[in-house]
């Protein structure tokens, strides 16, 4: 064996640069479990090399033959519906573990002198990281798929002078059809993988090459001047060589990571694909996966005249602030401890992020298209009222009110809750809501007849607690004491 | 080795390299034009060529229906993505509207309600009244619109793109009109 491995250096002469890296000193600190996230988003992203390329082997690239080889992969293929559980599973994996990788790098500022470029490479690297994730949905081709590709477009479009242009170019024509999906095939088979690889080459290079951060201590002020003395006086000084001292927490989270991924896709099991690629079957309410909910819910809540600007300069304002970030900020306090914006930062971000992706969870702004036929409203509302107040219901029924308002917890929630909606508006305020709209809601003057409104006014009247009585109009009352016998309002 | 041979190695690379950098070019021409045809014409007639939704008896006047066509430029290998879809809204004998089926905020498929008279959209929650104007929600204007046309008694209209609200209409001739023309 030894003499194999003898014949082979002599040949490959690699043994020596190989331990000399794998023996290179790294500060002690750095032997920690907040230093693991990169190596297993590297190993993760292995596996999705080779899940990707089983994946290839049955899947057809083929807009008419896509959804049909996914249903061959889930249910003939022996475990191909395990193989698309690890290959979506790893895509989320990844997404989590390169966040969190990033946010660790932003608290530790590791992005200072002298790794500002490591750190562009792995903006770049999430980017790439996030284009595999839409991609990746694209090629499922499924219903959202479809759909998600005509948000995509719908958002391309907006782009000043070039929008239908880039529409064009990215739909590989006029349409949603096989030129989509091939264009998109190349992307996440050959050009994001292709630079991936050459861009985690690069950045694993600059890790190497300039040593990995040493952990932050609150005072130790990073200076160009100094920095790199320093560095090598630390690693000299109270190093320990990267293997073993510090590459066996890397093994061991990495283990837990595939374990946990294994376990996931296992009991989780593929994503998808949902209903087919027709876009003649309507009954579709598409969503975007999980990493993309939060934009969903952006894009659901940003009033409208803001949508496109925010869609086309937020993501350029997001990137060149992460891009010039480790040049505005390439010194200084190291430590999360001394830097407090760069903490609130985070939070901010998070709290934000994980609120937009909650809300997309229940989707608050979409209308439930089936209340009106499918939920009911629930008894409580309907019992001791009169035939008109009845009728009234009918109507909230019919005329799909209860797609937008819900009651008693049923229905949609694009429009106020209606439960208690006799305490807030008088008989007036109802009837002009109802006729002209307004605040977000149609009006439905041509939809309703005079007593189709009275009816719906009836019932939404009777929608108070009992204990307190319906909002009124208390000029109201003069008004009926001052008209004539026999004709109050 | 001496200096003038030096000089003649060094120009003989920077010879090398322009020989390269000008095959270079040659090759970029086709591989561009390769790369762009999605948007540099060649498809041109297909967006103004009139596409049949069937006979007029099919929408009856003051209704609005539900229609599917197959696009003008398909391959073999679209499958079902080589349809679509639109409301047709029949005004009056020979007054219509059709609508694309996309909304005009995001793109997904609106539904049609004839009881309330709107049109609702699953995802963001746009609603649009029977005319097609904004009712509410997020869109920034109305349904997209295919121009019609009515012959022998049959129905056509002109789509075969995507409408997206940055190319609203159906009739965004892209092979002839470049940016900044």
């Amino acid at each position: 064996m030894q003499s194999i491995g003898e014949w082979l250096d002599a040949r490959l002469q690699l043994a020596g640069t190989v331990r000399e890296t794998m023996e290179h000193r790294v500060p002690r600190d750095t032997s920690s479990f907040f230093y693991v996230f990169g190596s297993a988003a590297l190993t993760v992203f292995m596996l999705q090399i080779v899940t990707g390329i089983l994946l290839a082997i049955v899947y057809v690239p083929s807009a008419g033959e896509a959804w049909n080889s996914l249903q061959t992969l889930n249910h003939s293929v022996p475990l191909g519906w395990y193989i698309r559980a690890l290959h979506g599973w790893g895509s989320n994996f990844m997404v989590a573990i390169v966040l969190i990788h990033m946010v660790q790098v932003f608290l530790f500022g590791a992005y200072k002198f002298p790794r500002e470029l490591t750190w562009v490479v792995g903006i770049f690297l999430l980017l790439m990281t996030l284009g595999m994730a839409f991609s990746g949905q694209v090629l499922r081709f499924d219903q959202d798929a479809f759909w998600g590709i005509g948000i995509g477009a719908s958002i391309a479009s907006r782009v000043p002078v070039m929008g239908a242009w880039t529409v064009h170019l990215l739909l590989g024509g006029p349409i949603i059809a096989g030129a989509t999906l091939s264009r998109f095939f190349a992307l996440h088979v050959f050009v994001i993988p292709g630079l991936l690889i050459a861009f985690v080459s690069l950045h694993l290079l600059m890790v190497l090459k300039l040593g990995i951060n040493e952990w932050p201590m609150p005072g130790r002020i990073v200076r160009k001047a100094t920095y790199e003395k320093q560095y090598h006086e630390l690693t000299a000084s109270d190093g320990v060589p990267f293997f073993p001292g510090a590459i066996y927490k890397d093994i061991f989270f990495t283990g837990c990571i595939l374990l946990a991924l294994a376990v996931v896709a296992f009991y989780f099991g593929p994503f998808g694909p949902s209903g087919r690629p027709d876009p003649t079957i309507i009954q579709t309410a598409p969503r975007p996966d999980y990493f993309f909910l939060w934009l969903y819910a952006l894009l659901s809540l940003l009033p409208p005249e803001m949508e496109t600007p925010a869609l086309l300069i937020g993501p350029v304002v997001v990137l060149l602030g992460l891009l010039l970030l480790p040049f505005i900020f390439g010194e200084g306090e190291k430590s999360w401890r001394r830097r407090p914006v760069a903490v609130l930062t985070i939070l901010l971000v998070a709290v934000a992020l994980g609120t937009f992706t909650d809300l997309a969870g229940h989707a608050p702004w979409s209308p439930v298209m089936d209340a009106w036929s499918g939920d009911p409203i629930p008894a409580t509302f309907l019992e001791h009222r009169t035939a008109l107040e009845r009728q009234g219901a009918l109507l909230f029924q019919l005329k799909q009110c209860h797609n937008c308002h819900a009651l008693g917890n049923e229905g949609g929630k694009r429009g106020p809750a209606l439960d208690n909606v006799a305490l807030i508006q008088t008989q007036d305020q109802m009837i002009r809501q109802v006729i002209q709209g307004g605040g977000n809601m149609p009006a439905y003057g041509k939809n309703l007849s005079p007593p189709e409104v009275t009816a719906l006014v009836a019932f939404l009247r009777t929608l108070h607690p009992a204990a307190q009585m319906p909002a009124r109009d208390a000029s109201r009352e003069v008004v009926n004491q001052n008209a004539p016998a026999g004709q109050p309002f | 080795m001496t200096l003038p041979d030096m000089s003649r190695r060094a120009m003989l690379v920077k010879l090398g390299l322009f020989f390269n950098g000008v095959v270079a070019v040659v090759l970029a021409v086709p591989i561009l034009r390769y790369v762009l045809s999605p948007v540099l014409g060649g498809r041109k007639t297909s967006y103004t060529s009139w596409l049949a939704l069937g006979p007029l008896e099919q929408y009856p006047a003051g209704q609005t229906r539900f229609a599917t066509f197959r696009n003008p430029d398909v391959t073999a290998w679209d499958g079902k993505t080589a349809d679509s879809a639109c409301w047709v809204r029949r005004i009056d004998t020979a007054k219509f509207q059709v609508f694309a089926i996309n909304c005009a905020h995001l793109g997904c498929p609106v539904r049609w309600f004839p009881q309330s008279g709107l049109f609702m959209c699953p995802c963001h929650g746009g609603a649009y009244y029977e005319d097609g104007s904004r009712a509410s929600g997020p869109p920034e204007r109305g349904l997209f619109e295919y121009p019609y046309k009515i012959e022998d008694g049959k129905l056509f209209i002109q789509a075969g793109e995507l409408p997206t609200p940055g190319s609203p209409t159906a009739l965004v001739n892209i092979g002839e009109k470049f940016p900044c023309a």
